[in-house]
């Protein structure tokens, strides 16, 4: 199986705070806004270079994707950031109706997102999130798994015309992909070629689901892995194409059972290669408070539970 | 070149009587609140703000820009656009039809040139404008953005947020407006919500604060010349027009019945006739 290396675990976060600098040093355009939020989102470094450029919004959200809207319309390409939860579920319509409807090439910078946000407990712990924004017209939906990748995300983003969630988290964790390898809109990445079973991931569970491919291949499992980073527009013919070649598939994903990745990878599968597909997400729940790695084994999302999955899926065949 | 006042007098008057004919062939529509702000928007639109419908484009550059941020006004909204030569008045036949550029409430996906940004779900277009508002300030632009809202949709918590960003961000290229009529769909203001003293709220919010007689084409223009000169203040301007719902219409005047309801067949008759035929012609 290919070998993934952890350089040395790093927040997801921090690789959009240092792409939106290099964004924001390529293009004077690039402009960002915070609701009370700056640090915790990595945004020092862009406010400190680019003062000008960054505007603190308070703790109103609600407004800062009115006002991002607004100076879309005027050709900047704005990034506005909060936690996951008030960028999405606090914002839901303002996001509708100021970006999505209204065709503005704003661009939401979601930290903290899922379950890893940790200790802070379920009110600031969005499971739904990526279910909101999947299901608003034109939306991007882009989860980036470690610090390279978020980085490169970034810079992608920044050059794309149109909305985007770009959706990353708080915790440091291992960052094991090129950090010279470009980001592709829509692209599915192939992180590990296998014949007996798909393992879809996005976001942390890309590396758990490589940790759960090790496991499975001490066993005699021959695991494939697929990081899907771009959950809107979906990449159906890696997805199918991988299902045709394995015969079944497993889903993982820092989400609840609703409307996530998983939703969208069945819905693919049902249309066009009906596949035995097993799930591994958050369930119907709210999250609670704990240290990430703990609220990642008690929600089921880690290694041992893709593996774990694997043997349902590879069993239902 | 600018209108004056008996020209502006009739050209709010055929404003309003396309109001009436749109939303009466539509059998839907908010009359109520386009006839309320059918004199401001017909100064802003025809003596106010520097824009050419022959050169627009969405990022407005060099222009001066207006958000509906009361999108519902629709009526208002269209028929000054077409007035100024936007797109054919004959195409106001057109509004709330299938198909149509003329959505219910403002779309930016239909091409309708005009129209900078969508709006309806109220609360949200004076963040937009203030966002506009610091778009123009980096690109050292000296137009302003202009917002026009309800005073109903005051009672949306984002506009007083947007209210505040606008002052700590010392938008003073913004001019926002209160269509202050006192009725909502539900009934007088002070029955549905208790919003109080707009002009006591926006002064505490640290904006200046002009009041005029939204009826009167002296008191609007003059209200437009103090905001324009607020320009250097360091501070957003609020105007707050007095109007009345429906006004120019007996039965529509005062009363919040025809906030967004329509007035049938016979009465549209009436109506029209109240108002009188201009030279402008209907569409």
């Amino acid at each position: 199986m290919k070998k993934y290396t952890d350089t040395g675990k790093k927040d997801t976060r921090s690789g959009f705070g240092a792409g939106l600098l290099e964004a924001g040093k390529a293009n004077p355009n690039v402009v960002a806004l915070t609701a009370d939020l700056k640090g915790s989102l990595k945004m020092d470094a862009f406010a400190a270079e680019f003062p000008e450029r960054f505007f603190q919004c308070g703790i109103a959200e609600a407004n800062m994707v009115g006002a991002a809207a607004g100076l879309a319309l005027t050709g900047k390409i704005p990034f506005l950031g909060s936690f996951a939860e008030f960028v999405t579920g606090r914002v839901y319509d303002q996001i509708r109706q100021e970006v999505c409807y209204g065709c503005t090439n704003v661009k939401i910078a979601s930290s903290h997102a899922g379950i890893t946000l940790g200790e802070d407990g379920a009110t600031h712990q969005t499971m739904e999130d990526i279910a909101l924004m999947r299901a608003l017209p034109d939306m991007v939906v882009i989860n980036p798994c470690d610090y390279n990748q978020t980085r490169q995300a970034t810079l992608a983003v920044a050059k794309y015309m149109g909305p985007v969630y770009l959706r990353f988290g708080r915790p440091s964790v291992p960052n094991f992909t090129d950090e010279n390898e470009p980001f592709v809109i829509g692209k599915a990445i192939v992180m590990n070629e296998g014949k007996d079973v798909t393992l879809i991931a996005t976001g942390h569970t890309v590396w758990e689901s490589l940790q759960a491919a090790e496991a499975l291949e001490a066993e005699g499992i021959s695991a494939e892995v697929i990081d899907i980073a771009t959950i809107k527009p979906l990449d159906e013919e890696a997805i199918v194409a991988s299902a045709a070649k394995t015969g079944c598939v497993v889903v993982a994903e820092e989400h609840n059972a609703f409307g996530g990745l998983g939703d969208a990878v069945a819905a693919v599968l049902a249309a066009k290669k009906p596949t035995p597909v097993e799930f591994v997400n958050g369930g119907d729940r709210f999250g609670q408070s704990g240290t990430p790695s703990a609220l990642m084994a008690a929600y089921g999302l880690d290694a041992p539970h893709i593996a774990e999955a694997a043997k349902k899926a590879i069993a239902r065949k | 070149m600018a209108k004056s006042n008996e020209e502006l007098k009739t050209i709010a008057t055929q404003v309003r009587r396309d109001i009436l004919r749109m939303v009466c062939l539509a059998k839907s529509g908010h009359p109520g609140g386009s006839m309320s702000s059918t004199d401001i928007l017909t100064a802003l639109y025809f003596n106010v703000m520097k824009h050419d419908p022959a050169t627009w484009t969405r990022e407005g550059k060099g222009q001066d820009m207006f958000i509906l941020s009361a999108g519902h006004m629709t009526p208002v909204y269209y028929s000054l656009l077409a007035r100024t030569g936007y797109f054919p008045v004959s195409e106001l036949a057109s509004f709330r039809q299938m198909g149509t550029r003329l959505q219910g409430h403002p779309s930016v996906r239909k091409n309708l040139p005009g129209v900078f940004q969508a709006s309806g779900s109220l609360g949200q277009g004076l963040s937009a404008a203030a966002g506009i508002a610091l778009g123009k300030r980096l690109d050292k632009e000296d137009n302003f953005v202009y917002c026009l809202c309800g005073d109903g949709e005051s009672e949306e918590g984002q506009i007083w947020e947007a209210g505040m960003f606008a002052v700590f961000h010392k938008l003073d290229n913004l001019i926002a407006m209160t269509d202050w009529n006192g009725k909502q769909i539900d009934g007088p203001l002070e029955e549905v919500s208790g919003i109080g003293d707009l002009s006591a709220k926006w002064e505490a919010w640290g904006w200046n604060v002009i009041v005029a007689d939204g009826h009167d084409f002296d008191s609007i223009l003059k209200a437009f010349e103090l905001a324009k000169a607020g320009k250097g203040s360091g501070k957003p301007t609020m105007i707050l027009f007095k109007t009345e719902m429906g006004h120019g219409v007996d039965f529509m005047a005062g009363t919040h019945k025809y906030h967004g309801s329509v007035p049938k067949p016979e009465q549209l008759e009436d109506a029209l006739k109240q108002l009188g035929e201009t030279p402008l012609g209907d569409f």
